[in-house]
Formats: C-alpha cells, sequence, structure tokens
C-alpha cells in the first residue's frame, strides 16, 4: 500500500482530532442525547476495528471471509469466561490470554480452510463462524443462548495503581479511539512490510506471487490469523462496553455486516472501511428512530452505494485528493 | 518409447534436465515423454506450432503443473515435485506467455517484490520493504537491465503493451535467476517493440542460462544456440539452430513454405 495522499491523510487526521474533542464538547452540541452518542460513538469505532480487520482479508488479501464475527464474538467471551464473577479481572492477564486463544482459533480455521478459493473459501469460512455460534449458543459453557454478564470491568493497574478506569464511558471512548488509530497504524506499517507487499500482491494475483518464489499458503494463514486476532480485541472490547456477550455475536449476521462496512468503505484501502463503520452504524441509528421498518432504507442506501462508488468511500476519496497531488500510483 | 532427446552444442554442465517428463489433460496428452537437457549458459529455443504443449513443458519445468509421469532435475537433484515457489527459489525464474504483472503496483514495485525474493525470507513485519537497500539495489538493476529504468514511478496497468512484456522479464530478472525460462516473450508485439525485446533476450543470452519459447523465427536464429522442435507433446528434431535450419524434416513438417503457417 502506497502512501496516502496528504491531502487526504490531513483530512483522516483532522476526522480523527474531532473525535477525540468529541467528547469535551459533546453537551454543548447535543445537551439531551450527549452520554448516548458518546457510547454510540466508542461502539462504531471498535466496529470500525473490526472492519479494518476483515479488510485485511478480503480487500487486502483477496479473502472474503463470512466468518470473521466468530473471532469478534470469541474475544468478547474469553473475557466473560476469564472474568470472575464478582471481582474485577486484571486486564494485563485477560487481554493477552484472549488474544492467544483467538489466535490460536484463528489459526486453525485458517490452516483449515485457505487452500480453498473463491465460494469454496466463503462456504467454509461461513460454516466455521457457525459452529462456533452453535458452540456458544448450545453449551453451557457462558450461559448458552442467554449470553452472560461481565458484572465488573477489568481493572488497569500496574503495581496496585489504577491507571484507567474501565467503568467510565469517557475512558472506554478513549480506549475505543486508541483502538481504531492503534490498529490502523500497526496495520499500515505491516502492509507496507516486505510481509504486506506479498499479501497485497496475493489479493492480485496470487499465481504470480506463488511464481516469483512466495508461497502463498503461509503468508494467508498469517494475514487470515492477524486479521481474526484483531477482530479478537474489537470483540474484547465490545464484551467491556457492554458488560454482556451473547450468541450474535458470532453470528454470520454480523459477519456480514462488517462485510458490509468494508464495501461501503471501499475494499482494500483501510481507511475506507474505518468510515464504512460508521456510515453503517450512523445510517442504521438514523433510520431506526425514524421508521421500524429500517432495513427497507438500508438496504436501498447500501445498494445505492454500491451502484454509484464501486470502490466505496474510501474509493472516492482516493480519487479525488489523488487528483491533485498527481500520480500517487498503486492503490 | 523412442521418443528422442534434445540436443545440446559441445557438452558442458548440465543444469536443468527432464527424462520422459509427461503430461496428460484427460484424454490429452500435451507433452509426451520430453528429455531435455538443459547446458549452462546455452541459450536454447524451443519451437512449435501452437498447442504443441510448449507452455505446458514451461508450466512442468517451473512447478506450476505437476507433471503425469516422468522426472525433472536441476543440477542432479530430483525437483519433479517441487512446488512452482520452490522451483523459483533454486534460481529457475519464468515468463509468462499471457502478460502478468502486477497491474495497480508501479513499475517499480512490481519489480521491488520480485526482489523480495531474494531475502530469504519476505515474513518480516515492522521495517517497510521500501527501505531495505539491497532490495531496491536488485530491483533498480532489474528495471534497468530490462530497459524500463525511466518508468519506475508508472502504474504498470498504464504502461503499453511491449513495456508490460519488458516488466515481466523485469520482475524475473529481480528475482535473481541462474536459468530464465521464457514464454513467448514476444507474442503480441508491433515491430519496434520486438525489435527492442530481442535486443534485451540477446543481452539476456549472454549473461543467464536461457531456455525460450518462441514463435519468432528470425528472433530464435538469432538469438539461440540450440533449437529444438516440439510438435504433438514430442521432440521432432532438436541441435545446433543452423542444423535445424537446414533440416528438410523440419522445413516439411513445421517451418513450411513460408515459415509463417500459423
Ligand atoms: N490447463 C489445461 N487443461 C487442459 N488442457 C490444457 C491445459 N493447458 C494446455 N492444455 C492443452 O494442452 C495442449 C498444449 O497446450 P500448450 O502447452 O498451451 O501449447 P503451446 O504453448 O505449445 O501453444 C493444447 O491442446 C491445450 O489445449
Ligand atoms: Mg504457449
Amino acid at each position: 500500500m502506497s502512501r496516502l495522499p496528504r491531502s487526504l491523510s490531513i483530512l483522516l487526521s483532522v476526522a480523527i482530532i474531532l473525535l477525540g474533542a468529541y467528547p469535551l464538547f459533546g453537551d454543548v452540541l447535543f445537551p439531551n442525547k450527549h452520554a448516548f452518542l458518546m457510547q454510540k460513538l466508542t461502539g462504531i469505532m471498535i466496529m470500525a476495528v473490526m472492519a479494518m480487520s476483515l479488510d485485511l482479508l478480503v480487500g487486502v488479501a483477496g479473502l472474503v471471509s463470512m466468518g470473521h464475527a466468530a473471532f469478534f464474538g470469541l474475544g468478547g467471551y474469553m473475557l466473560a469466561m476469564l472474568s470472575p464473577e464478582y471481582s474485577a479481572a486484571n486486564l494485563w492477564v485477560v487481554l493477552p490470554a484472549a488474544l492467544v486463544v483467538v489466535a490460536i482459533a484463528s489459526a486453525m480455521v485458517g490452516y483449515l480452510s485457505i487452500r480453498t478459493s473463491g465460494i469454496y473459501f466463503i462456504m467454509v469460512t461461513l460454516a466455521f463462524g457457525q459452529m462456533g455460534f452453535y458452540f456458544f449458543n448450545d453449551s453451557k459453557l457462558a450461559g448458552g443462548s442467554d449470553g452472560a454478564y461481565i458484572m465488573v470491568k477489568p481493572a488497569v493497574e500496574i503495581l496496585g495503581v489504577s491507571l484507567l478506569n474501565l467503568g467510565d464511558k469517557r475512558t472506554l471512548y478513549y480506549v475505543g479511539l486508541g483502538a481504531l488509530v492503534g490498529v490502523y497504524l500497526l496495520l499500515r506499517v505491516v502492509l507496507a512490510s516486505p510481509f504486506g507487499r506479498v499479501v497485497s500482491a496475493i489479493g492480485v494475483n496470487e499465481n504470480r506471487v506463488r511464481g516469483l518464489g512466495f508461497d502463498p499458503v503461509a503468508y494467508k494463514l498469517l494475514a487470515f490469523t492477524i486479521g481474526g486476532t484483531i477482530a479478537g480485541l474489537a470483540g474484547f472490547l465490545a464484551a467491556i462496553q457492554y458488560g454482556f456477550v451473547n450468541p450474535a455475536t458470532l453470528s454470520w449476521h454480523h459477519s456480514g455486516e462488517a462485510l458490509v462496512m468494508v464495501i461501503l468503505g471501499g475494499m482494500g484501502t483501510l481507511f475506507g472501511p474505518a468510515i464504512g463503520a460508521f456510515v453503517f452504524e450512523l445510517a442504521k441509528m438514523g433510520f431506526e428512530s425514524v421508521t421500524e421498518h429500517w432495513l427497507l432504507p438500508m438496504g436501498a442506501m447500501i445498494i445505492g452505494i454500491v451502484l454509484l462508488l464501486p470502490k466505496g468511500v474510501g474509493g472516492l476519496l482516493l480519487q479525488l485528493f489523488s487528483g491533485r497531488s498527481k500520480m500517487e500510483g498503486g492503490q | 518409447m523412442n521418443s528422442m532427446t534434445s540436443a545440446v552444442l559441445d557438452e558442458g554442465k548440465v543444469v536443468l534436465e527432464t527424462r520422459q517428463l509427461t503430461k496428460s489433460f484427460g484424454g490429452l496428452v500435451a507433452v509426451n515423454s520430453a528429455n531435455y537437457r538443459f547446458i549452462e549458459r546455452q541459450a536454447h529455443a524451443i519451437i512449435g506450432p501452437n498447442g504443441a504443449g510448449k507452455s505446458t513443458f514451461v508450466n512442468l519445468l517451473t512447478g506450476h503443473f505437476p507433471p503425469s509421469s516422468g522426472e525433472i532435475l536441476f543440477k542432479g537433484q530430483r525437483i519433479t515435485d517441487f512446488p512452482a515457489h520452490k522451483v523459483s527459489r533454486l534460481g529457475v525464474g519464468r515468463s509468462y506467455q499471457k502478460t502478468n504483472v502486477f497491474p495497480v503496483f508501479t513499475c517499480f514495485e512490481n519489480c521491488r517484490l520480485a526482489a523480495q525474493a531474494q531475502l530469504p525470507t519476505s515474513m518480516r513485519f515492522l521495517r517497510p520493504a521500501a527501505m531495505y537497500k539491497e532490495v531496491n539495489e536488485r530491483a533498480d538493476w532489474a528495471l534497468d537491465l530490462c530497459g524500463l529504468k525511466s518508468r519506475g514511478d508508472r502504474v504498470a496497468g498504464s504502461m503499453s503493451y511491449g513495456e508490460q512484456r519488458q516488466l515481466e522479464i523485469g520482475m524475473v530478472l529481480a528475482t535473481g535467476p541462474e536459468i530464465l525460462v521464457l514464454d513467448e516473450p514476444l507474442a503480441g508485439m508491433g515491430k519496434e517493440e520486438s525489435e527492442r525485446m530481442v535486443g534485451l533476450l540477446k543481452d539476456l543470452a549472454r549473461r543467464f542460462t536461457l531456455i525460450l519459447i518462441e514463435h519468432d523465427m528470425d528472433a530464435v536464429f538469432s538469438i539461440a544456440e540450440v533449437l529444438t522442435v516440439m510438435v504433438n507433446g514430442t521432440v521432432l528434431e532438436s541441435g545446433p539452430v543452423e542444423t535445424i535450419r537446414a533440416s528438410k524434416a523440419v522445413q516439411d513438417a513445421y517451418l513450411g513454405d513460408g515459415a509463417e503457417a500459423y
């Protein structure tokens, strides 16, 4: 992935700064809805992390996964299962533990699915995702179909000194923002590395990559595992935010929503799918407040965007801004 | 089988060899008990009509297809079942008959990606690929050699067809091969583009072991030392270029009157 046009980088930075400032001026702008909006935005930023992780698979490596939410859900369930019932879990223990479990799970699913391609890959990942759903739905492990509560948020302490209070809504908002920015930058770094170049090339022409001397299976498997683990992080954060997990977080509906965010935002652009998460969730919120048949206008909007902007919002932005800073090249 | 073996010019070190190499697609035998020996630093051209099995042979040699039977040896080592990426890493680089570059990458990025094959592994995650000095130098060298030095920043998909064919070869060079297997590098090129490419191929013939699949007779005669004629998946005739050029059997069976029968 080549560098973004400078003006676009500035625009995105301004958007991030505005998001960062929102908790400070939100009460003034929306006196009645501030708390609600801040929570909503926290949730959206977490979904943006999820959408970017899926973009690594779908948009960059060409792996159209329909089971990505399974890793999101698993991340949340790990928190629920590792948290003591009436006291706080130690974040420095439960977060790494959750991520390791999700990484192993995604490596296993990846190992079993990566050799298939096209429609078969979609079907296999869908099947694995549903297996995850039914596993938590039908087992007594964590509340079955009712889901499970996380009564006390994990403690973030060093030597007994509390660093962050995750129970505080504003703190959690900044954790979400930090995750969004951190994961974006991390993925940019990884995509610019030799590994990232190979994965990007696989998404364009896997066979040629093999001919040049790289084993695509190894690179795709690792990309799948990285994507799955980041989705697990998003699910973990969502579980902290809502204090609750249920099997629906693993379901293919949820995978499908993430896929829609990626497509709306612009596959392979990374920042696009993050924007896609905002477009999707804010539109949903808007339509929901007007009509209970919100799926109808939502569907129309999605179709409209896909038809008008085949490369998504991100593609449009790239086109608009690279016109000015000529010859940016690549994607 | 009474299949004949491709000829070699004055004995040299055999770097690549096939024994009774066969590939069938269902009932169709595309490559039939092919025995080839390729000598280090020799330029060996393979000609033959469309459908003779030349591209299939290239795909077998470079691990893109698994053979139905027979063997492939690289410097005496059996590599018959090696996957394409391993064959490439051994030093057998190939180009494709149908242009196969990454159209969304710049010309330089295409070569840089290929040059990454020189690293022991590309499983490196933090330092930007653009900062690997030796990789950049290798990519620059390949761009220069294939004649695209001034085109580095162009997006590959926006270049002319002829330039994309050059890039196709530049990418192979960037992987650092010993043996070049080029599948019809002149296919579909205009006269001027062709001339430039023939110049490049002559240059490459001096530097590498070259296995050249080609239709264009004049080009073949000017580049190759050894010539093998392949028809219906088997070796029809093989020997020094001048000998084959004069061979009655080949003239009748393949070169025909106008030598442009297809
Ligand atoms: N992947 C494939 N599947 C089935 N048949 C193939 C395949 N590749 C080549 N063939 C057949 O094998 C024969 C040789 O093809 P090819 O090697 O492309 O010939 P050439 O390169 O000499 O023109 C042709 O009849 C072609 O149709
Ligand atoms: Mg061919």
